[in-house]
């Protein structure tokens, strides 16, 4: 096995077989699965009994408009008064509707009392149960015939259908809302990979020279060997955790979809959650709604998505490793690797807002420059892909980050060569220079 | 015929001259010392051979040509301040390292093993590094330094963390290591361990080699021809006005007298110890060679004062 080999499988053996490692990979999709389903089952958890609420409604008019549901009842009370209720609070009654007055003629005149914070639910619904009521009363007012039936008719719900045209002149389906969640979680993603996986280079060089190994090494191995061998063998961890992820993740959502009943597919039910969302745009209809967004989903090539992905890593990671690396050489000091750290960290945050604000418009010229640019295209063009990049563009992308990545890894080698071994003083630039063409 | 030479090696720091034209010839199959008080660039010239840093002018040169990048594989360096995965499990750990120099699997660990045997540490073999003595792990620093067997061998300190038993095997070796045909350098400020195994050495002080050359032939260049004699007290005394000699000083314990004496330059031992033994009855007769110790005490003042 050459050198580099048996620097890979060391660095990759010992990271893969560290509990800490094991613990992360294999709880992180059981967090993941538990952030999607611990909000969708906990909505369809009922509370165990209905709250009472009593209507004191002098007027008598609005007391019956009042439906139970499930999570309130109410009780028209018609013997105590207000302040009765005031005085001996009766523990089983939640809240107390008072209507004293014609509240079309009188909108102040209804009010609802409360021992306790009155939740937004139950306001939202006395508001609603109120005012349909109200309006109806309203129209009825102006004596016009059928004038109910035809507001009605003139409210329509719209939402536009986007189509997307292929290159055979197919139709599709598309959702800028999936998209755009596809877009900014690989966005996430791909940015704490690299962030992650980068400093770990960073700290895995630094203990090799504060340890001064490096210098027991250096008699058998060059510099760039043990840099390349150890970035090499720290990306396959990523890449392993990457794939353990996002296979233990389908089968979790598959698990559970199974339990819920619900769906056939996790696309299925990544569109539930949209619809949660979207809720107020979409019109009611589920079938209809999850057929429409199945697709959507369908529309999205995954597929591609995943290659994409996995060579935006694996660039990007290239290209902030060895600079992590040589950082990490130059250090003598944990504590100072932070504050070496923050002007890489800065760009690649960077990289993550110029993804976030090129949601909206994945076609501007802020999202065509960050992807473009490679110290941000991995992470920009994630948000990009799932809308169509046109192809040069992608091309053009992933040639610039591969060329700058591999000129990254050529000088970040100079720098470790000087730095792994420079103890004591900080190395000047002529010396630099001098290292520059030192074998 | 030299295995190693270093021709007026220069290396400037920052603010300090680390090396100043150091020139040493390490001849092959031997034992070289490199001596010299903390902070005299012993290190440095080290590093430079191991070509860790580079020397600003100067060259190093392996069997005659100048080093280049794959003269470091012949090399096996145990740097002053040791270095080893802690985490790692030491077995693990010696096999990756040996492999790296260029060993398989199988011929490393049979070699390890063996090493293991040797110095009795074969019981942590699955231990990790860092539940391990300090001298423990200079044991397996040691063994991975020369495991692959290297024409030069370069130790910094070897010594520094031993008990005397085990600094004992060590020496042991070492000294086995020579005769196997390596060569070796050998950094230390233990002058006793240079007396009894170094051939040769170099002194370095403030940047500049001061003293070189064979071992013995040095502490004989730095003789004074003074001798130190025992002799009955009843057998009679010694002239203290004799041509031939100076006594410096005398005591009497109990009968014996110790006296230590000067004799002058051109007279030879024997003639010495005939118009001696004219004189008394002598127990004992013995020259004053000073130590590396002194020598190397002597040598560092003196070119301290010449400086300053």
């Amino acid at each position: 096995m050459s050198k580099v080999g048996l620097i890979i499988k060391r660095e990759y053996l010992r990271r893969v077989s560290k509990k800490s490692f094991l613990l992360l990979t294999f709880l992180t999709p059981f967090l993941f699965a538990a952030l999607v389903f611990v909000p969708l089952w906990l909505s369809t958890i009922k509370s165990e009994k209905a709250k009472q609420v009593a209507i004191i409604d002098t007027t008598g008019k609005y007391a019956p408009l009042f439906e139970n549901d499930e999570d309130y009842v109410f009780i028209t009370e018609t013997e105590g008064s207000l302040e009765d209720y005031r005085n001996n609070p009766d523990k089983d009654i939640f809240a107390f509707i008072s209507i004293s007055d014609d509240l079309l003629t009188n909108p102040g005149a209804a009010t609802v009392y409360s021992t306790k914070q009155i939740p937004m639910g139950l306001k939202n619904q006395i508001n609603k149960t109120l005012s349909d009521f109200l309006r109806d009363e309203k129209l009825d007012s102006y004596n016009i015939e059928n004038l109910k039936e035809i507001i009605n008719e003139s409210r329509v719900s719209f939402n536009i259908k986007t189509i997307k045209w292929e290159e055979d002149g197919s139709e599709k389906s598309t959702s800028a809302e999936v998209a755009s969640i596809a877009g900014m979680v690989l966005t996430l993603i791909i940015y704490m990979f690299i962030l992650m996986y980068g400093s770990m280079v960073m700290q895995g060089v630094m203990e090799e020279k504060t340890n001064r190994i490096v210098e027991v090494i250096i008699s058998s191995v060059k510099p760039f060997q043990l840099m390349m061998g150890k970035v090499i063998g720290i990306g396959l961890v990523g890449l392993t955790q990457m794939f353990l992820w996002g296979i233990l993740t389908s089968i979790l959502v598959g698990v559970s979809l199974f339990f819920f009943g619900g769906g056939t597919s996790p696309e299925e039910l990544m569109s539930g959650q949209m619809a949660v969302q979207n809720m107020s745009q979409m019109p009611a209809g589920g079938s209809e709604l999850s057929l429409q967004v199945h697709e959507i989903l369908n529309s999205i090539n995954f597929a591609k998505l995943g290659i994409c992905f996995v060579l935006f890593f694996i660039g990007g990671y290239m290209l902030y490793s060895a600079m992590f690396a040589a950082i990490g050489s130059a250090l003598e000091q944990q504590e100072d690797a932070q504050q070496f750290m923050t002007p890489m960290i800065l760009i690649m945050v960077f990289g993550l807002y110029a993804g976030i604000y090129s949601m909206n418009n994945p076609d501007g010229p802020l999202a065509v420059w960050g992807s473009l640019i490679p110290f941000t295209s991995p992470i920009v063009m994630m948000v990009r892909l799932p809308f169509d990049v046109p192809v040069w563009e992608l091309i053009l992308s992933f040639v610039l980050l591969y060329a700058t990545a591999i000129l990254i890894v050529w000088l970040s080698s100079k720098i470790y060569r000087v730095g792994i071994l420079m103890y004591g003083k900080k190395p000047g630039i002529k010396e630099m220079i001098k290292w520059l063409r030192y074998k | 015929m030299n295995f190693l030479e270093t021709e007026d090696v220069v290396k400037q720091y920052a603010n300090h001259l680390a090396l100043n034209k150091v020139s040493i010839q390490v001849p092959e199959g031997k034992i070289f010392g490199l001596l010299g008080p903390n902070g005299a660039g012993k290190t440095t010239l080290i590093r430079i051979i191991n070509r860790i840093t580079a020397p600003d002018s100067g060259e190093v040169r392996i069997c005659g040509r100048p080093s280049g990048p794959d003269d470091i594989y012949q090399i096996g360096y145990l740097p002053e301040e040791r270095g080893l995965y802690k985490k790692m499990k030491v077995g693990e750990q010696a096999i990756y390292l040996a492999q790296l120099k260029g060993l398989g699997y199988m011929e490393a660990r049979k070699r390890l093993e063996k090493w293991f045997e040797k110095f009795d540490i074969m019981p942590w073999w699955n231990k990790k590094l860092e539940e391990l003595s300090k001298g423990m792990q200079q044991k397996i620093q040691f063994i991975i330094t020369v495991i692959h067997e290297p024409r030069l061998l370069i130790f910094d300190e070897p010594f520094s963390g031993f008990d005397p038993v085990n600094a004992e095997l060590l020496k042991k070796e070492i000294l086995e290591l020579k005769n196997a045909g390596h060569t070796i350098i050998f950094s230390t400020h233990n002058m006793a361990s240079v007396e009894e195994i170094c051939e040769n050495i170099a002194l370095i002080n403030t940047s500049k080699v001061v003293l070189s050359g064979n071992v013995t032939e040095i502490r004989n260049s730095f003789k004074t021809h003074n001798y130190i004699i025992r002799y009955l007290a009843d057998k009679g005394t010694l002239q203290p006005a004799d041509p031939l000699f100076r006594i410096l000083e005398q005591n009497n314990q109990s009968g014996i007298i110790e006296a230590r004496i000067h004799k002058q330059e051109s007279l030879t031992n024997s003639e010495l110890l005939t118009a001696l033994a004219g004189q008394t009855e002598i127990l004992s007769f013995s020259e004053e060679i000073p130590s590396m110790n002194d020598i190397f005490i002597n040598t560092v003042s003196a070119s301290n004062t010449l400086q300053s």
